[in-house]
């Protein structure tokens, strides 16, 4: 619209209206991403209690005698493989190869549930050596942050699991790619997350 | 700055609506004083723009009213840069002030900071050394440690007049705040950790102390009487506790720990060397680790536990040091 | 921890979890028990009467289809509005029993309630205003006046704002549930511990659990309204070209992004520690009591802001538009707003000077609260600036307002006097502070909530509030108010703390006499607000009143009064801040013709189904009945997941029934165009 040539023509009302509908804007991407920013701030908390109880051993074990840092490796490892892979399936959609996407998926998924897999024979080895989340403020915030994220990590699995089947069953059009974006960004945000609890609950606590 | 014909000004109307005593305008002890002096100069400061705005909202309101026609009236002013610059360079300037007087005060009468003086153009006299008492909050009364003199009372609290006192504060269970209006501004007492609070009281008398940090259902009746004394009277009052008293020990404690409403006024001649700091690292039960231990041990790598933990259960009554658990509050 | 009760048989524990008869406590021959039984009744009695004239009406279908299911912003709105109303009733009651306890309880006499009743309601009082009074009220204006005033046809996301508005609604259920199934928390409105970690019984869970709740609903709306104002505004519409109520929306919604999920995390690390024995904030166990204050103040002093941002948007619609001007210093006041957003995370400490954080951390803090007077300053001068050289009319919300702008001074002053560290080691949990709270919460959210009401009434319904009984409701609440509580701003100054349900000195009784008589006034001031709604209702014919009853300034005016479901039928262009102003400038004529289908959201029962398995599985969680939980919790994953393999959200009213709604709704007459 030209304004000045509207607040030129005094006589001639200007234009007040959008005489034509104008396509619906989504705003679920945005909307998506400010949810994620918000779940920073829950991970935000749980890793300031961390940072003010990590080393509240209470009399019982330190960081450094309950962290399997080998098993832990594979574990991150694990989880930023299945990053990339879920990558490579976001590739495929974007070409339009759903059964090379679904694939992708597939493996990106199976390996976050070997993550979280691995994650509940740690805290289940923990617990039976009497280091349960119970015996200390440290334990109680390492055991709830960690969790924490591998709860997400287990709803990110659950919620591929659907698209997998949504897109099988009704292909590729405009909702489920942007919910396998959405979900992409959130698989991208828990590794982001994980980079921070690898580095800062278990390598620092054990170092401190 | 004097804030004396202020607090005439503030203090004669309220004064009148009731005789009411506004003891938080007028305090009896030289902290508390301070304190209140900043409340009222700081309020007087903020007054020359509060009041301003108070009837410029009447007299605007009145003038612009639409029946007005003689009031000019500009359908499209809105905007003015002089104008704009004031509104924010106004409050701007108030706090600036008031900031100013608030960050001195702050540390001024830091309850941490020992006392420099006893009042106004008085420091505290050479070789008077600060009373000390250990404050424990129960649920729901006052536990008073005497440690120079060796007695405590419950719900009870006595210090001579112009002598400095040195609390320093922890609770069993509850958190509380230990608060005599008359005498200083409050500190929360908190298990197992420890505050401390500076204060004086300069005129004889007895004044309400209290806790004024809701702690649970007997919190309502969680008061006692402070008593500010002559020196000699202070004395007489100590000789008094211990001919009254018998002896705390830890099953004494262990009476007075028992939730109770309205406890009445105790007097013990004697108590447990190290109560206080038991009390403090959460370790007057047998068999129970303190804090303090506790802590060293998770600084060196938690080789305490295991054996070394069992062995340390078992001397409970070992000496300990002051508690570590104090940088937790001050941090 | 999680074991249920020991002394009866198993079964009995798995189906009912800690559910006994005894958690009824108007079972109870005490006098607690004659109060919760009475109250009972009266409630049994008034949702009988309600739900049978419902029936006998046969509306159930209509409430159903129209308005439980119902995605419009506006319906939504209306909704969040009656809970308020209904939950400031409950609120009030307790405020009332608090009042009359503490107008008695002197010397030997120690009132009519008991410590663990009295203490209960304080608490209650205190988080059913915030969370279910002050949070719903705002959320309701926001949700009706929002995308209107953006030229809107509804939120980014109709389906998610449904289901906000039945968490919000569950989380207050829990709460009513409370009064008459178990207890309720005594630990006060934030549930501190050690008082909240040791409360045996389900008060606390009640506590958690409601408030988790409606935390969800609450954050669910924050994401939505920021992204209706980041992508749904008008064309034209820049963001300083946008309302000053839109733009406290978006500041406020970008708060509770950012505050609600410490909420959120804070309470759950509670919730762990009551139900499966961790030590965040315990005494033993290596807990920090103190992490807990430091973190629930994170979130509490910006939600203070989130209630009082949206409210100072009001005022900013009211002031012009009744004074006949556009808003002084339009910039300033966004800047101002974005100012008070930001510094609000800054300053949490200051409810906690006296816990012995040191000269140096009480400074920082003291200094960053002083600094918050600074924008709110900037505020109230722009609003007299607006007033300056205009022709004021004082109709009902304007009324509300100037109540507010001198009740609001005077609490932001004695505001300040708190802030200020060494006052505040005097001033702190003192009955003065207790003054103080309402009366900000009181001038601000309260007046505004009802200068908003007053004002935005008749767009939602095509009548004008009662006069009178709206002038009727305004002195007595402003009366009442300073009778109520200047008293409290005495005594706090004569040393009294706050939450005592007892005191001895019979000096003190006279003044909580006189505020116990201010807050029967504000009795009169809310029974004459129902009156007035209760009279207009009855009198809405010869009360009707056109699109545009006050001569208002931004685009919500700019549609029929109440509005169609798809608010316009045309998109507004947006060119200047006061944008209907600027249309009547220029003469401008609506179109009766030219119509498009306009594309809209279904309604859908999922919403409905959601809340209602959450709410059972909070239940079930409060009263440790585990199957209950973990099955309506499998149940609203299942719900959630079978409403994504619905992909037809979304209709088309055709272009005949918007054109019969255009030449059909409530338009004044001079606004009607030429068929284009």
């Amino acid at each position: 619209m030209n304004t000045t040539a509207i607040d030129s023509a005094a006589s001639v009302p200007p234009e007040f209206l959008c005489r034509e509908e104008a396509p619906p804007r989504n705003g679920t991407l945005l909307g998506f991403w400010i949810y994620l920013m918000s779940d920073c701030f829950i991970f935000a908390s749980l890793f300031a209690c961390n940072a003010v109880l990590g080393s509240n051993y209470a009399g019982g074990p330190t960081a450094a005698e309950v962290f399997d840092l080998p098993g832990l490796a594979l574990n991150t490892a694990l989880l930023l493989v299945s990053s990339v892979t879920f990558g490579f399936a976001m590739l495929e959609m974007a070409r339009q190869n759903k059964r090379a996407m679904l694939g992708w998926l597939a493996v990106a998924g199976l390996l976050a549930a070997a993550f979280v897999g691995l994650e509940i024979h740690e805290f289940l080895g923990m617990i039976a050596e009497g280091a349960g989340p119970g015996r200390s403020a440290f334990l109680s915030s390492f055991f709830t942050l960690v969790a924490t994220h591998g709860l997400h990590v287990t709803l990110g699995i659950l919620w591929l699991i659907v698209l997998m089947v949504q897109t099988t069953k009704f292909g590729l059009n405009e909702a489920n790619v942007r919910r396998l974006q959405c979900l992409s960004m959130f698989w991208h945000f828990l590794d982001l997350v994980w980079v921070g609890v690898f580095s800062y609950v278990y390598l620092i606590g054990v170092l401190r | 700055m004097s804030v004396k014909p202020l607090r005439g000004l503030l203090l004669l109307p309220l004064a009148l609506l009731g005789g009411c005593h506004l003891v938080l305008l007028n305090p009896a002890g030289d902290v508390a004083r301070q304190q209140s002096d900043i409340m009222i100069s700081t309020t007087a400061i903020m007054a020359l723009i509060i009041v301003p705005v108070l009837i410029a909202i009447g007299v605007i309101a009145w003038r612009y009213r639409a029946s007005n026609r003689q009031a000019r009236y500009d359908a499209t002013w809105a905007h003015s840069p002089q104008l704009e610059l004031l509104v924010w360079a106004a409050p701007l300037l108030i706090i600036i002030a008031i900031g100013a007087i608030s960050w001195i005060g702050t540390h001024m009468v830091d309850p941490y900071r020992p006392l420099q003086r006893i009042a106004p153009d008085q420091p505290v006299p050479a070789g008077v050394k600060p009373l000390e008492v250990e404050v424990v909050s129960l649920r729901w009364k006052w536990l008073f440690l005497y440690p120079q003199y060796g007695i405590a009372t419950v719900n009870q609290l006595a210090a001579p007049v112009d002598r400095p006192v040195k609390f320093k504060l922890t609770s069993d269970a509850m958190m509380d705040s230990f608060f005599v209006p008359a005498m200083a501004g409050q500190i929360y007492t908190m298990p197992g950790m420890q505050t401390i609070l500076h204060g004086v009281i300069n005129k004889p008398g007895e004044y309400r102390g209290f806790s004024a940090n809701y702690s649970g259902s007997g919190f309502t009746d969680m008061r006692f009487k402070f008593l500010g004394m002559s020196t000699a009277d202070f004395d007489k009052w100590v000789a008094r506790v211990r001919a009254a008293g018998g002896d705390l020990d830890r099953k004494t404690y262990d009476q007075l720990r028992v939730p109770s409403r309205a406890a009445p006024v105790q007097y013990y001649a004697h108590f447990d060397t190290g109560l206080y700091n038991r009390i403090l690292n959460l370790c007057v039960d047998p068999g129970q680790m303190c804090m303090s231990q506790m802590m060293a041990a998770d600084a060196h790598d938690g080789d305490m536990h295991g054996d070394a933990a069992g062995n340390a259960m078992s001397m409970p009554h070992a000496v300990l040091k002051p508690a570590p658990a104090q940088a937790a509050a001050k941090h | 921890m999680l074991e249920a009760l020991p002394h009866r048989a198993a079964i009995w524990n798995f189906l009912f979890g800690r559910l006994t008869l005894d958690s009824m406590p108007f079972l109870k021959p005490d006098l607690e028990g004659r109060i919760v039984l009475v109250t009972f009744i009266i409630v049994a009695i008034g949702g009988l009467a309600i739900l049978g004239a419902i029936t006998k009406a046969r509306k159930w279908g209509y409430l159903w289809k129209e308005w439980f299911t119902s995605v419009d912003h506006k319906k939504l709105g209306i909704m969040y509005m009656i809970l308020a109303t209904v939950m400031l009733l409950r609120g009030f009651a307790d405020a009332v029993m608090m009042r009359s306890q503490q107008a008695v309880a002197f010397g030997p006499h120690m009132g009519y309630l008991p410590p663990e009743h009295y203490d209960q309601i304080f608490s209650a009082h205190g988080a059913i205003m915030i969370f279910f009074v002050a949070m719903t009220y705002i959320v309701g204006i926001m949700n009706y006046v929002m995308p209107l005033q953006i030229g809107s046809r509804d939120v980014a996301f109709p389906f998610l704002n449904n289901l906000s508005f039945w968490f919000t609604f569950w989380g207050a259920m829990l709460f009513m549930l409370s009064l008459f199934l178990g207890d309720f928390s005594m630990a006060g409105w934030l549930g501190y511990p050690p008082v909240s970690e040791l409360q045996q019984g389900s008060g606390v869970d009640y506590y958690i659990w409601g408030l988790q709740l409606s935390g969800l609903g609450t954050l669910l709306t924050g994401i939505n309204f920021a992204v209706t104002i980041l992508k749904l505004r008008a064309p034209g519409m820049t963001l300083m070209k946008m309302p000053v109520f839109s733009w406290t929306t978006l500041c406020t919604s970008g708060l509770i992004i950012a505050t609600f999920p410490v909420l959120t995390a804070t309470l759950f690390m509670l919730a762990l520690d009551r139900y499966v024995g961790t030590h965040f904030f315990t005494t033993g166990g290596g807990g920090n009591v103190m992490m807990y204050i430091n973190l629930i103040w994170i979130w509490g002093h910006p939600e203070v802001y989130i209630l009082i941002l949206p409210l100072f948007g009001v005022f900013s619609e009211i002031v012009p538009t009744f004074s006949g001007k556009p808003l002084f210093g339009y910039s300033s006041m966004v800047y101002a707003t974005v100012a008070i957003m930001i510094l609000s995370y800054l300053v949490w400490l200051h409810h906690f000077f006296t816990m012995g954080s040191g000269a140096d951390v009480n400074s920082f803090f003291s200094l960053t609260t002083m600094m918050i007077s600074i924008p709110t300053g900037v505020k109230i001068f722009n609003w007299l600036f607006t007033m300056y050289r205009g022709r004021i009319r004082f109709t009902v919300p304007m009324l509300w307002t100037l109540g507010f702008l001198f009740t609001f001074t005077i609490g932001g002053m004695t505001g300040v006097m708190l802030s200020v560290a060494p006052a505040d080691f005097l001033l702190h949990n003192s009955l003065f502070l207790v003054a103080h709270f309402h009366n900000v919460i009181i001038g601000g959210v309260v007046f505004g909530s009802f200068a908003a009401v007053n004002y935005w009434f008749p767009k939602a319904f095509g009548f004008k509030l009662d006069e009178f009984w709206g002038k009727a409701s305004f002195w007595f609440w402003q009366i009442g108010f300073w009778v109520a509580f200047g008293p409290l701003y005495i005594l706090g100054l004569m040393g009294v703390t706050r939450r005592l349900s007892h005191f001895e000195d019979p000096s003190l009784q006279i003044w909580f006499i006189i505020a116990a008589f201010g807050a029967f006034l504000i009795a009169l001031g809310i029974l004459s607000f129902l009156i007035q709604i209760y009279v207009s209702i009855v009198r809405r014919k010869a009360y009707a009143v056109g699109h545009d009853p006050w001569d208002g300034r931004t685009l919500e005016w700019s549609t029929s009064s109440p509005p169609p479901d798809y608010n316009f039928a045309f998109i507004p262009l947006v060119r200047e801040r006061d944008a209907w102003t600027d249309m009547k400038a220029h003469g401008f004529r609506r179109p009766l013709d030219g119509f498009n289908p306009i594309h809209m959201p279904k309604n859908t029962a999922t919403g409905v189904v959601i809340g209602v398995l959450a709410f059972a599985c909070c239940f079930g969680l409060i009263w440790y009945i585990w199957w209950l939980a973990a099955a309506s919790l499998a149940g609203v994953i299942a719900v959630a997941i079978a409403h994504t393999f619905n992909y037809h959200h979304d209709h088309h009213i055709p272009a005949d029934e918007v054109r019969e709604f255009e030449h059909a709704g409530n338009w004044q007459p001079e606004t009607r165009g030429v068929n284009a």
